[in-house]
C-alpha cells in the first residue's frame, strides 16, 4: 500500500470526493447560468441549445435593463459611502472607545448578519411608510447601510485590532494632535480595511433583493428587482445574460478585496 | 529655563490601576544633560512611570515638571518629549526620512528646513543613503537607529528611551549602546532609560534609580549602588553580592565610617561598614551583610581580616577577563568569589581561607 501522503491513500480519496460533490452541489448551480445566457433557445432552459449572443443584445436593447443597471450602481455607491464612514466610526468606538453599552453598542450594529432579512424587510418598510420613504433612493440606500454597516464594522475592526497602538502613542509623543493622529497615521495604516468594507458594502447592496423588493416601486428599480419580476412573468433568457453580469461585477470586486487583504500591515 | 533649573522633577508620582499601586509616589530630580536610568524588575513601575512622564498615562497624585513647568494637563503632543518605543514604533507607510521629518511636519517647520535637518540627522546616526527605505526594508538596528534619529531630530527638553536594546543581539546590542551614549554625551540631551537589565544600566548612565513595588528604592552613580547598596534587594538587583544574615551588635566609630559588629546564624562574628545616612540599623536588628565576589582575598599564614571564612572551591568558571569561583564554605552555605584570570589558579577541591575588611562589607536590613 502507498505511504500516507499518497493521493492513492483512502482518506486522500475521500477528501477528493467531497471537494467534488462541493463543487458540484454548491458552486455549479451560481455557475450554470453563465451557459444558460449563451443558448439559442426561446426559454430559459437546461442543456443549452446552440450558442448565441442575442439574450445579451436584448438585454442592452431593453430600456428597463439599463435603467435597472444604472438604479443598482446608484444605490450600491451610495450605500458603500455612507456605510464606510458610519461603519469606520462605528469600528473606532468599538475597538478604541471606554463606554458602558459598548457590547449592546455592538451586538445592534452587527444585529442585521443574525436577524432575517424579511423581519428586517417588513421593519423598513413599516418604518418608513410613515416617513414616506418607502419606493425612494434615500429609503433604499438607508435600508441597503444597514444591512452593509456590520461588514465595514468587521473588516475596520479586524485592522485596528492589529494595528500597534505605540504607533499612535508614538504620533502623540511627536508632536500630532489626535487629529492629525487619525488622518497621518491611523487612517493609512487601516485603509485596506476600509477599502475591503467598502467593497463588501457595495456588493451587500448590489445583489440584495428582498428589502429592495419592498423599498423599491415600478418607477424605481434595481437590478435583482427587475430580475425577480421578470423570473415571475416571462421566463426569458435575458435574466441569465443579467444574472451573469451581476455576478462578474461582484466576483471582480471580490478579488480587489483579496488584493486589499494581502496589503493589510501586519503590526 | 535656566540654566540650574531641572529638565525633569517628580514629586510624589502615584498611580493606580485599579487596586495595584503601580506607583507608589516617586520623586526624582533630573539634571539638564544628564543620563538616568530607571532600573527595576517588571511590575516595579518603571514603564509607567516613564508613560506618565510622556504623558500616555496621568498620575493620580504627585507633579510632574519638565523643563520647570507644570505637565499634568499637558497631552502627549504639547510635551516635546522624544521617545524611543521598545519596538521602535515608527511608521510602517513612512519611509526612514518621512518618519524623522514627522515630528518637524507637525511642528510647522519649513520644508527646506526640514530636508536639511533629516539629512544631517540621517547621518549623525550613520544612515545616509537609506532614506527613502520602509522600516520593513531595514535591519533591527538600522530601525532602532531611525527611531533614534525621529525622537532626538526636534531637539526635545528630554529623551526617554523604553527598553530600546531588547531586539537585537548581543553584539549589536553593545554597538547601538555605545552609539547612544556617545551621541547622548555630544549633544548633551537629558535621558531618562528604562530598563530591567543591570548591565546596560551601569555602562550607560550618570546615575541609577532602582525601583522596586512601584518605588525607588535606591538612586545614585553605579559604583555607589554597586559599593554602597541600600537594601538587600538592590544588593542583588545590581551586581552579583555574597549574602550572610546575622543580628546587629554594637555600632562602632564616628558618622561617616561607622561599623557594626554582627552576630551569625552560624555563631561566628564578622563585621561590617554601614552607609553613611544609614539610620534604620539598630542593635539587635536582623542583618543583610553583602560582599562583593571580588573583594575576599585569599589568606597567607599570618595575615589577619575582620571578617575571615574557610572553605572548598566547588567549582571554576574561566569568564575571559576573571575567574568565578562557587567556594563551599566550613559551617555551611557557599560565597562566590571573582578573581583576575591572570593570578594563580585554583581548582576544585583545593581548600582556601579567604578574608576581607569591614570597609569591603555594607550591612543593610534584611527585609
Amino acid at each position: 500500500m502507498g505511504e500516507a501522503g499518497s493521493w492513492r491513500s483512502p482518506h486522500r480519496l475521500a477528501l477528493l470526493a467531497l471537494g467534488v460533490a462541493t463543487v458540484i452541489f454548491l458552486v455549479g448551480p451560481m455557475l450554470v447560468v453563465i451557459p444558460m445566457s449563451f443558448t439559442g433557445a426561446k426559454i430559459l432552459s437546461w442543456p443549452p441549445v446552440g450558442f448565441s449572443f442575442q439574450w445579451y443584445a436584448k438585454m442592452l436593447e431593453d430600456p428597463q435593463w439599463s435603467r435597472g443597471f444604472l438604479n443598482s450602481m446608484q444605490v450600491a455607491t451610495l450605500t458603500a459611502i455612507v456605510s464606510t464612514i458610519l461603519g469606520t466610526l462605528a469600528a473606532l468606538g468599538i475597538v478604541r472607545g471606554r463606554f458602558p453599552g459598548k457590547g449592546i453598542a455592538n451586538a445592534l450594529i452587527l444585529s442585521p448578519l443574525i436577524v432575517p432579512v424579511i423581519i428586517i424587510a417588513i421593519g423598513f418598510f413599516a418604518f418608513y411608510s410613515i416617513t414616506r420613504l418607502t419606493g425612494s433612493l434615500p429609503g433604499l440606500v438607508l435600508a441597503h447601510t444597514a444591512l452593509a454597516v456590520p461588514f465595514v464594522v468587521i473588516n475596520v475592526g479586524t485592522v485596528l485590532r492589529t494595528m500597534d497602538r505605540n504607533l499612535e502613542l508614538a504620533a502623540a509623543s511627536l508632536g500630532a494632535d489626535p487629529v492629525r493622529t487619525f488622518w497621518r497615521v491611523t487612517f493609512p495604516i487601516i485603509l485596506p480595511g476600509v477599502f475591503a468594507g467598502a467593497l463588501f458594502a457595495f456588493i451587500t447592496s448590489w445583489d440584495e433583493v428582498v428589502v429592495s423588493i419592498f423599498m423599491t416601486s415600478t418607477r424605481f428599480r434595481t437590478l435583482p428587482v427587475e430580475m425577480w419580476e421578470q423570473v415571475r412573468q416571462v421566463v426569458d433568457p435575458t435574466v441569465a445574460a443579467v444574472a451573469t453580469v451581476v455576478m462578474v461585477v461582484t466576483t471582480t470586486l471580490l478579488l480587489f478585496v483579496l488584493v486589499a487583504r494581502r496589503r493589510v500591515p501586519v503590526r | 529655563m535656566t540654566a540650574d533649573t531641572p529638565a525633569l522633577v517628580l514629586g510624589g508620582v502615584r498611580k493606580r490601576f485599579g487596586e495595584f499601586t503601580a506607583v507608589d509616589g516617586v520623586d526624582l530630580e533630573v539634571r539638564r544633560g544628564e543620563f538616568i536610568t530607571l532600573l527595576g524588575p517588571s511590575g516595579s513601575g518603571k514603564t509607567t512611570t516613564l508613560r506618565m512622564i510622556a504623558g500616555f498615562l496621568t498620575q493620580d497624585e504627585g507633579s510632574i515638571r519638565i523643563a520647570g513647568e507644570e505637565m499634568t494637563r499637558v497631552p502627549p503632543y504639547r510635551r516635546d518629549v522624544g521617545m524611543v518605543f521598545q519596538n521602535y514604533a515608527l511608521l510602517p507607510h513612512m519611509s526612514a526620512a518621512a518618519n524623522i521629518a514627522f515630528p518637524l511636519a507637525m511642528r510647522g517647520i519649513q520644508r527646506d528646513s526640514i530636508r536639511d535637518k533629516v539629512s544631517s540627522v540621517l547621518a549623525l546616526v550613520g544612515l545616509s543613503g537609506y532614506g527613502e527605505r520602509l522600516p520593513r526594508q531595514l535591519s533591527g538596528g538600522q530601525q532602532q537607529r531611525v527611531a533614534l534619529a525621529r525622537a532626538i531630530v526636534f531637539d526635545p527638553t528630554l529623551l526617554l528611551l523604553d527598553e530600546p536594546f531588547g531586539a537585537l543581539d548581543r553584539k549589536l546590542r553593545a554597538q547601538m549602546q555605545a552609539e547612544v551614549k556617545s551621541l547622548q554625551r555630544r549633544l548633551g540631551i537629558t535621558t531618562l532609560f528604562v530598563t530591567h537589565d543591570q548591565e546596560e544600566a551601569l555602562v550607560l548612565s550618570d546615575r541609577i534609580a532602582v525601583m522596586n513595588a512601584g518605588r525607588i528604592a535606591q538612586i545614585g552613580a553605579a559604583e555607589h549602588l554597586y559599593r554602597r547598596p541600600a537594601s538587600r534587594f538592590v544588593a542583588e538587583f545590581v551586581g552579583e553580592a555574597n549574602l550572610f544574615r546575622g543580628r546587629a551588635g554594637v555600632i562602632a566609630g564616628p558618622a561617616p565610617a561607622r561599623t557594626v559588629e554582627v552576630k551569625l546564624e552560624s555563631g561566628a562574628a564578622m563585621r561590617a561598614s554601614l552607609a553613611p545616612g544609614d539610620r534604620a540599623v539598630h542593635y539587635g536588628a536582623d542583618l543583610a551583610l553583602v560582599v562583593r565576589p571580588e573583594r575576599p582575598r585569599r589568606l597567607i599564614a599570618g595575615a589577619a581580616f575582620e571578617n575571615q571564612v574557610a572553605g572548598t572551591v566547588a567549582e571554576a568558571t574561566y569568564l575571559g577577563e576573571t575567574v568565578r569561583y562557587r567556594v563551599t564554605l566550613e559551617g555551611g552555605g557557599e560565597i562566590v568569589l571573582r578573581w583576575p584570570a591572570e593570578g594563580e589558579r585554583l581548582s576544585p577541591g583545593t581548600r582556601l581561607e579567604l578574608g576581607w575588611p569591614a570597609s569591603d562589607m555594607t550591612a543593610v536590613l534584611w527585609a
